[in-house]
């Protein structure tokens, strides 16, 4: 029998309202868990241990009321910790947060609590959501759950480690240009990042307004789409959400893929990429090619423009949305004379280098004389870039490709070379500038052991499509199912 | 080079970063090769494009002007690094 961290999401709720399991049990048993592989794994930046328990304490109550206690009836989750937490610490992964404690929940927080879910602790990730690797993050880097000597993937990185090491049934992460994909890919786990508008983003810190997504990191499908349909819906605190009804993901996952058309873009078999991620890749398309779906080849031509038009648009918005620290309201504060100098000292301590890279970028791409130049035109490729998706998927009902070029790095392999890190998005950040979901599933591993992602690319808000092609593709497969050597 | 050391000096001053020496080197050097890179876009011909700013161009949604907050308590100054009272205590403005 399955140890109790061992259960997935839907089983774990499931055994909860059963009366089987209680929530206290399981909260317990993934509070002892996160002790044993933390030393190894470093996902977590705080274990809210007794909110936990008392969280899950309160689920128990209920449940012996006889009152319903919502989807993910007391299982123990993870939150990404640029996601706000009424009175747990949120640091967004950077000094100049160390301190904050925010005052309320982010709305993807109270609807993971409102459908009976236990959160357990805030995840680690690169500061600000800046980064592919986790390295980033100004405490300290999480490491893959796969092979202690690789990055998880970021910036997201303690949110695919915690899920791939059991730590917790799922977890909530961000995905601004890959940062759920990548490192769902790198650890082995299913990641969905929804259309742009599906999820609410008040109370996430933010990085670049236009492309941030919540989303779900999880052990299957089932439990993506769990997740998905507790915190997806509009919000009247977030005026880019949509008012569109949300389906229920559930019940649309069985159908399978017979008479689909899937879209095989030919620009995301790129140069230099590794040979078995392109060979499990491959046969992952066959498979479904097997199970009855017809494949073709499209063409997105301006994929190669999109590592440019990302890193204009997302640190404009950067330098913009960062404006806020300024040590005046919370955060980081440096002792100053003068207000001017308070900002300028503030922000220089409390920031890491990749985030003042950004912040400088973006300010330089707004700034007098180069607007033109670098701003609008990312903005203009940007419109091109959606063209290529919106003509794709005019033929097909969606697309499937690798999520990156390679499987995880080592640890301090990229670090001294930000060009060479920011290539590593090179496959998921169009499907942010275009605004569609992203779903990555496990497809395989290389010589080395190391998890393959396979991606699958929906229309606006076709979540379910993305998610009733993985989960036909899980149900002929075991890679789901394999479990870090931990 | 795309970038001079000048250029990231104004830059971070717009940026209110105060930067030091090195830091100042390290990100003319970095600026230099990503905007190399990037000048590649320059060759995309966007004439006449629409710029995208958003995916979806949502209508900004109305409400009636009502008060749907309780009275502000004193959450909004729990996190701040210096306070008098129920204000944000700052240093002086002008010297």
């Amino acid at each position: 029998m399955a140890a109790l961290h061992e259960l997935s999401l839907c089983e774990a709720a499931a055994r909860v309202r059963r009366r089987d399991v209680s929530s206290v049990e399981l909260t317990r048993a993934a509070l002892a868990r996160i002790e044993a592989v933390e030393p190894r794994v470093d996902a977590f930046l705080t274990v809210s241990r007794d909110e936990a328990l008392a969280a899950a304490a309160d689920v128990d109550r209920r449940v012996a009321a006889g009152e319903d206690v919502g989807a993910l009836a007391g299982v123990p989750v993870g939150v990404k910790d640029i996601i706000c937490t009424a009175g747990i610490r949120t640091t967004a992964g950077s000094k100049i947060l160390e301190r904050f404690v925010p005052s309320y929940d982010a709305t993807v927080t109270a609807r993971l609590k409102r459908a009976g879910a236990v959160v357990v602790g805030k995840l680690n990730c690169d500061e600000f959501a800046m980064g592919s690797s986790n390295e980033n993050s100004a405490y300290k880097p999480a490491r893959n759950p796969w092979s202690a000597d690789r990055v998880p993937g970021g910036s997201s990185g303690g949110s695919g480690a915690s899920v791939a090491a059991l730590e917790c049934h799922a977890a909530l992460g961000t995905d601004t240009g890959g940062s759920i994909r990548l490192p769902a890919a790198y650890c082995g786990v299913v990641g969905l990042k929804p259309t742009y508008g599906r999820v609410s983003r008040y109370g996430v810190v933010a990085y670049a307004s236009s492309l941030d997504q919540v989303g779900p990191l999880a052990r299957d499908v089932t439990d993506a789409a769990m997740v998905l349909e507790a915190i997806a819906g509009h919000d009247p605190r977030d005026s880019t959400s949509s008012p569109r009804p949300v389906p229920s993901y559930l019940t649309q996952l069985e159908g399978g893929v017979r008479g689909l058309r899937l879209g095989l873009p030919r620009e995301y078999f790129v140069e230099g990429m590794q040979p078995e991620v392109e060979a499990a890749v491959r046969e992952a398309v066959r498979l479904l090619e097997d199970l009855g779906a017809h494949v073709e080849p499209v063409s997105l031509p301006h994929t190669e423009h999109a590592i440019a038009t990302y890193y204009l648009i997302a640190t404009a918005e950067a330098s913009a949305n960062l404006a806020r620290y300024d040590g005046v309201r919370y955060g980081l504060r440096t002792p100053a004379k003068v207000l001017g100098e308070m900002y300028d000292t503030s922000r220089a301590a409390g920031f890491g280098a990749e985030v003042k890279r950004r912040i400088m970028l973006g300010t330089y791409a707004l700034s007098a004389g180069y607007y033109d130049a670098y701003y609008l035109k990312a903005q203009q490729v940007r419109t091109l870039i959606r063209r290529d998706f919106e003509q794709a998927l005019a033929r097909c009902d969606a697309l499937v490709t690798p999520v990156a070029p390679t499987t995880a790095f080592r640890l301090g392999e990229k670090t001294d070379d930000p060009l060479t890190m920011y290539l590593s998005d090179i496959l998921t950040i169009s499907v942010n500038l275009a605004g569609l979901p992203g779903l990555v599933v496990p497809c395989g591993v290389d010589k080395g052991g190391l998890p393959i992602g396979l991606q699958i690319v929906g229309r606006p808000f076709d979540e379910s499509t993305a998610l009733r092609i993985g989960a036909a593709y899980e149900g002929a497969t075991d890679w789901h199912r394999r479990r870090a050597p931990l | 080079m795309a970038i001079t050391t000048a250029e990231v000096e104004r830059v971070a001053a717009l940026a209110r970063l105060k930067l030091e020496p090195h830091e100042v080197e390290r990100l003319t050097t970095d600026l230099g090769h990503i905007l190399d890179a990037f000048q590649r876009l320059a060759e995309v011909d966007t004439h006449g494009v629409e710029p995208t700013a958003h995916v979806e161009q949502l209508d900004a949604p109305l409400r009636e002007d009502e008060v749907t907050n309780s009275p502000a308590g004193d959450e909004a100054l729990t996190n701040a690094p210096a306070r008098d009272g129920r204000r944000f205590r700052v240093p002086k403005i002008i010297e």
